[in-house]
């Protein structure tokens, strides 16, 4: 918690801080309705034109079981979930057992004391707020509700702490709760106010944000999933297959329920290969489709997607990557598909990778995807990741008029067309669909089989090496109008830390950190995996270190993980080395300090 | 943050009304001259799409023509239209994908007994309980062609086959059993040596609203000779049709008519119109429609960020 100016106790009782940020780690159970808390702070602090970042874990087995939700709230810059709590509110023995360590020095933690016994050797380090939650919850309440509802008194009891907004948080609790039974949003306002009554200030000092440098900004508040999800409306996306399997799930049910909405309509497969398949023949059929999965899922879509990148028919592929290989870790994050979305299909298949660097980005990032899908008619990942998903982030109003385009495919007439014609500017045919008149009497075949300029089929080897070139070339034409990442820091230094996807954030702040602390640090992030843009060479060229930073193995050399191999690959550069864990968490700013320190010391050695 | 690829529109072409259009003939609908081997049934099948284009009047541009892998698979090249050819066994995905998107299109898919019901088999049951609109015409030779002589679902046991040199020893499956099972609404059975009864076929499959599945018997002259020659009158054999009486909306007598051993019946076994998943995916968006009636599409998006602050 970033304190400065502390406000001067008033008759003896507990001070009032002001603060800039907070970290806010709320530990239970996943059926105590924990992430609806983090929910309400996050969508508190987007209106509050404060940033927001969350983290949350959720047990992978439905009965649920131990659960965290983490919010950080900043009236500055907010770049990670935080690495240590700065109160910790803990609703059982085992909440509080294992999260403690969470919790800065000096921390608070707010326990619900019907549930968990102190520890005595723990009191010096941390203060010790103990409420009855529960039992203050079913007094407040009353009736069959049981401790139903301690999570909103668990709100009230921070909005209290923290001095917040209460006719917002009214305001948002009306809303999630409207539209249900009329007792249901009494009853969680009475436990708000329960617990907001509660003095607890005066067991503790309590806090008070500073104004929000950003004052003035319209915030939007949502998860990465759904950032996505409202990205492909936005793009003109009215189609899309896919079968079901965490993280992505959350995707495919938000296109299901509002495509309908554009005219659109989402198909829930017998299989992943039945999803990619049907995306595909939409997309062929006239305007880009999407689909999507996760972990096992994206494997089953390798063929069909090969297919698309020889048929040259676009297609959107959504990876919401999880720990793997095989089944894996469902609910936890890993960056370990770059290598099957940049080279999972046989052959020299052609494809585009991107992946999004923050919620945000999941939105704008999908309409550049559908837009690369069809202007150069391939397939187009979007790595996202299981952190990225689940994460709530505010982010400003996109401006929607201006966003959303209608990509409706044009029927009318052509004299002729060919679908691969091979004296295209790099390669890069209009496609013709079906529907469309053609005049010549001509009319094309998508076909996976090596084909002439019509689509049809040839063992010729001559036109085998001119079709792989032409989309090879597109490939190549692309890169070309892809910026050069800017780079974060100077841009001349010891060492760059390279990054791609979800990791953008806590980077930056290992960045921040470290050039706070005279370490000559920079980082660059890149957002189109495959192909790379250009310039990287002069990037890396004013750094000595180039450590790439990722969420997957270290890999059988040693030198670094799935982007730090391919960077080898195309830049043959040694200074380039990986940065990697695999413990299916999100990078804590201090770790990526830590093996930074650790590879500096280890020079040139491969870890 | 985002940089809108922009891509030129085409410019629009004057073509003459569709009334003005005379009705295709043969040369006009066909393309390449196909690869199949000399006698192969698949010839017969592909002239009788031609023959059902030009006497229904379909446009070049109002047809898909999609398949997957297999010497049938190879159809589309076959025919002068918007067409695709996919991968092994999942035409039927690829042409829900267009059926669901573009009910202005007839979608036409045709395939081999590999490709249907072994690596395809998943799909041919979820798109059949579905009740996609498409018309799926299986060539079915009991054997895989392209691949030379492997066991096929369909190899009777017995069939001695590269894979099998000692006769096949896994139970065929009946496609009219599980195209029945599986839920499929219109379901009939043809063989390529019956030119009038294929066409007659392939008529009443485009005609109905719904999944259309048609087997047709079509016989590999290379790796299955006269499989089939007990269907065929010119070869001793007996083409017997589906008998008059026979109730086409009663699933029990269908299923009756497709035990019988071969070479069977031929005809309509079963037709029993169902709302398709088209019908029902346009009643969900029209109604979903009706609460954002007269809002532009970045108005209804700008609703649902109003309710994310
Ligand atoms: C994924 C995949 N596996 C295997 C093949 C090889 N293959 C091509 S066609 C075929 C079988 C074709 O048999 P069928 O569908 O009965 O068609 P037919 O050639 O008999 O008309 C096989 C196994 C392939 N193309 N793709
Ligand atoms: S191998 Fe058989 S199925 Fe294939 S083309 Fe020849 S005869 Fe027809
Ligand atoms: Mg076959």
């Amino acid at each position: 918690m970033s304190e400065s100016t502390v406000a001067s106790p008033e008759g003896g009782a507990p001070k009032v801080s002001r603060i800039s940020e907070a970290v806010i780690r709320i530990a239970g159970n996943s059926q105590d309705g924990i992430q609806a808390i983090g929910g309400f702070l996050a969508r508190l602090a987007g209106r509050s034109e404060q940033e927001v970042m969350t983290f949350m874990t959720i047990p992978s087995t439905i009965s649920g079981g131990p659960s965290i939700f983490q919010v950080r709230i900043g009236s500055g810059e907010v770049l990670s979930a935080g690495d240590e709590a700065d109160v910790l509110l803990a609703f059982y023995q085992h909440s509080y057992e294992g999260h403690i360590s969470s919790l800065r020095k000096n921390g608070i933690v707010l326990f619900d004391s019907d549930h968990v016994e102190p520890r005595p050797e723990w009191q010096n380090s941390y203060h010790h707020v103990g409420v009855p939650i529960s039992n203050l919850t079913i007094e407040a309440i009353g009736g069959t509700a049981r401790d139903k509802g301690k999570n909103i008194f668990a709100l009230g009891l921070i909005a209290r702490m923290f001095d917040l907004n209460v006719p917002k948080l009214e305001k948002l609790i009306q809303e999630r709760f409207g539209g249900k039974d009329e007792s249901i949003v009494k009853n969680a306002l009475t436990a708000f106010h329960a617990g907001y009554s509660y003095a607890i200030g005066d067991l503790i000092e309590t806090f008070r944000f500073m104004d929000s440098r950003k004052k003035g900004s319209q915030q939007v508040v949502m998860n990465g999933n759904e950032a996505l999800g409202y990205g492909l409306i936005a793009a003109g996306v009215r189609f899309g297959a896919g079968y079901p399997i965490t993280p992505w799930s959350d995707v495919m049910e938000l296109l299901r329920r509002e495509l309908p909405k554009y005219g659109g309509t989402f198909v829930q497969c017998e299989d992943e290969i039945a999803a990619v398949s049907m995306a595909i023949g939409a997309s062929y059929a006239g305007r880009v489709a999407v689909t999507g999965s996760s972990g096992p899922g994206i494997a089953l879509k390798a063929e069909a997607s090969g297919w698309a990148g020889m048929a040259e028919v676009p297609v959107v592929i959504v990876d919401v990557q999880r720990g793997g290989p095989s089944t894996g870790m469902p609910t936890n994050v890993e960056q370990s598909d770059l290598n099957i979305a940049c080279f999972g299909a046989h052959g020299d298949s052609p494809r585009v990778v991107l992946a999004p660097a923050n919620v945000e980005d999941c939105f704008y990032i999908a309409i550049e995807a559908v837009n690369i899908a069809r202007k150069y008619n391939v397939p187009v990942y979007i790595l996202s990741d299981q952190s990225i998903a689940t994460r709530i982030e505010a982010f400003p109003e996109p401006d929607l008029e201006k966003v959303c385009q209608d990509i409706t495919p044009d029927l009318s007439p052509v004299a002729e067309y060919k679908p691969y014609d091979l004296s295209a500017e790099d390669g890069v045919v209009r496609r013709v669909v079906p529907g469309t008149r053609i005049l010549n009497g001509k009319y094309p075949i998508a076909t996976g089989l090596e084909h002439d300029e019509m689509g049809h089929p040839t063992g010729s080897p001559k036109l085998h090496m001119e079709m792989t070139a032409k989309r090879r070339r597109k490939l190549q034409a692309l890169a070309r109008t892809l910026p050069t990442p800017k780079i974060y820091g100077p841009s001349e230094g010891r060492v760059l830390l390279v990054g791609w996807g979800s990791t953008q954030g806590p980077i930056r702040e290992a960045v921040d950190r470290a050039r706070a602390a005279g370490d000559s640090i920079s980082s660059i992030h890149i957002r189109t995996l495959s192909p790379l843009p250009p310039g990287l060479e002069e990037v890396f060229s004013g750094f000595n270190h180039i450590f790439v930073v990722e969420l997957n193995d270290s890999g059988i050399y040693g030198y670094g993980g799935q982007l730090a191999s391919i960077l080898r690959a195309r830049f043959c550069n040694p200074a380039i080395r990986g940065i990697n864990k695999t413990d299916g968490l999100t990078w804590k700013v201090k770790e990526i300090l830590a093996a930074v320190k650790a590879k500096l010391e280890s020079n040139g050695s491969p870890a | 943050m985002s940089s809108i690829t922009d891509i030129p529109a085409r410019n629009s072409n004057p073509a003459p009304a569709d009334v003005e259009r005379k009705p295709l003939t043969k040369k006009e609908i066909a393309a390449d001259h196909p690869t199949w081997c000399p006698g192969c049934g698949d010839f017969s099948v592909l002239a009788l799409y031609f023959k059902l284009i030009e006497k229904r009047k379909l446009w070049h541009e109002k047809i898909t023509t999609i398949a997957g892998i297999g010497c049938s698979s190879r159809f589309p090249y076959f025919v002068q239209a918007h067409g695709a050819h996919f991968i092994h066994g999942r035409a039927l995905p690829f042409a829900t994908g267009i059926s669901l998107s573009r009910p202005d299109l007839h979608v036409f898919v045709f395939g081999g007994d590999g490709d249907a019901f072994s690596i395809g088999g998943n799909h041919f049951n979820h798109t059949a309980r579905k009740n996609i609109k498409m018309t799926y015409v299986v060539m079915d030779n009991w054997v895989y062609g392209l691949t030379k002589k492997q066991t096929s679902p369909t190899s009777p046991l017995g069939f001695r086959s590269k894979t099998d040199m000692w006769g096949a020893v896994d139970y065929p499956i009946n496609p009219m059993k599980q195209a029945i099972a599986a839920g499929a609404t219109f379901v009939a059975r043809t063989t390529h040596s019956n030119p009038n009864h294929v066409l007659q076929m392939m008529e009443a499959a485009m005609d109905h609203d719904g999944f259309s599945f048609i087997e047709c018997l079509s016989e590999c002259v290379e790796f299955y000779e006269g499989a089939f020659d007990a269907s065929n009158p010119r070869k001793g054999g007996v083409f017997k049709e589906v008998p008059k009486d026979h109730d086409v909306t009663d699933e029990l007598a269908a299923y009756r008519l497709a035990s019988d051993p071969f070479p069977g019946y031929f005809g309509i076994f079963y037709r029993n119109p169902k709302p398709t998943k088209n019908a029902r995916e346009a009643e969900i968006i029209r109604k979903s429609r009706e609460q954002v009636q007269g809002l532009k599409d970045w108005e209804i998006l700008q609703k649902t960020f109003d309710r994310l602050k």
